[in-house]
């Protein structure tokens, strides 16, 4: 999943969860079943699970171009200067 | 959200989390509940008022107990435990309490009832001190939720008293 999907994924997951949540209690509390509040919210949670955790193709829109092998080496990597700076060792 | 796994358990956290603040919520919404119980306990008959042989008085009576408990329930009770308790003053203790008979109520139906019962829990004194004596009567009820706050409240009754002499 590239970096956009991810974002995305977060979101809509927490907003789901949340939505489902007060759906779910409001329902419960309307209806006078405890039961009927986690019925509800195990349903939502399930529904969430299939639309965001797995790696679907709509999340994957915006992919990174990694460079290719060959181009890596043409270019490589700088290198990085390194100072020694030597300290006088006490007796 | 890198991996399937990373989005799983992040799903799961918070969906867990958030469940236990509607539970908390659901508990809070108990308060909003104004309770109105009524009950009655009649003594039909004291069975039995004798001193045992170490010296302790013990009564065994037959009661009828009528109570509607139904608007104790909410949508977040579990059962209703209650027990009759018959409470008095001694000279040795200030209050006595002797639990003479108790119920479990799991559903708001049952919770309007008539019971015809001797005492399920023998009723010993500790001492001499019961002929003659005035007692109360207290229903208490513990509401017991699905999740969170434990409610308990009672209703005394008063007027009861002893026979003067054993039978």
């Amino acid at each position: 999943m590239d970096w956009q999907g991810q974002n995305l994924v977060e979101q809509i997951m927490q907003i789901m969860l949340l939505v489902f949540a007060v759906i779910a209690f409001v329902a419960g509390y309307v209806l006078g079943s405890f039961q009927m509040m986690m019925i509800v919210y195990a349903g939502g949670v399930t529904l969430t699970a299939l639309i965001t955790v797995p790696n679907w193709p709509l999340f994957n829109r915006h992919p990174l171009n990694w460079l290719d092998p060959s181009e890596a080496e043409k270019h490589s990597k700088p290198q990085v200067a390194v100072s020694l700076k030597k300290k006088g060792t006490k007796k | 959200m890198h991996s399937f796994g990373y989005r799983l358990n992040g799903l799961l956290t918070f969906s867990l989390t958030i469940l236990t603040i509607m539970c908390a919520i659901a508990s809070l919404s108990d308060n909003l509940n104004t309770p109105s119980p009524s009950a009655e306990i009649q003594i039909i008959n004291i069975n039995r008022f004798q001193k045992q042989p170490q010296g302790n008085d013990e009564v065994s009576l037959t009661m009828n107990i009528s109570a509607d408990l139904q608007s104790l329930f909410t949508w977040n009770t579990k059962q209703l435990f209650i027990f009759v308790a018959a409470e008095y003053e001694t000279p040795k203790n200030s209050l006595n309490q002797v639990s003479l008979w108790d119920a479990i109520i799991i559903a708001k139906e049952h919770a309007k009832f008539w019971i015809h019962t001797s005492n399920k829990y023998r009723f010993v004194d500790q001492g001499n001190n019961l002929r003659g004596k005035e007692f109360n009567l207290t229903l208490h009820w513990h509401v017991m939720p699905k999740t969170g706050k434990m409610f308990a409240d009672k209703i005394v009754l008063t007027g009861y008293s002893f026979p003067e002499e054993y039978r």
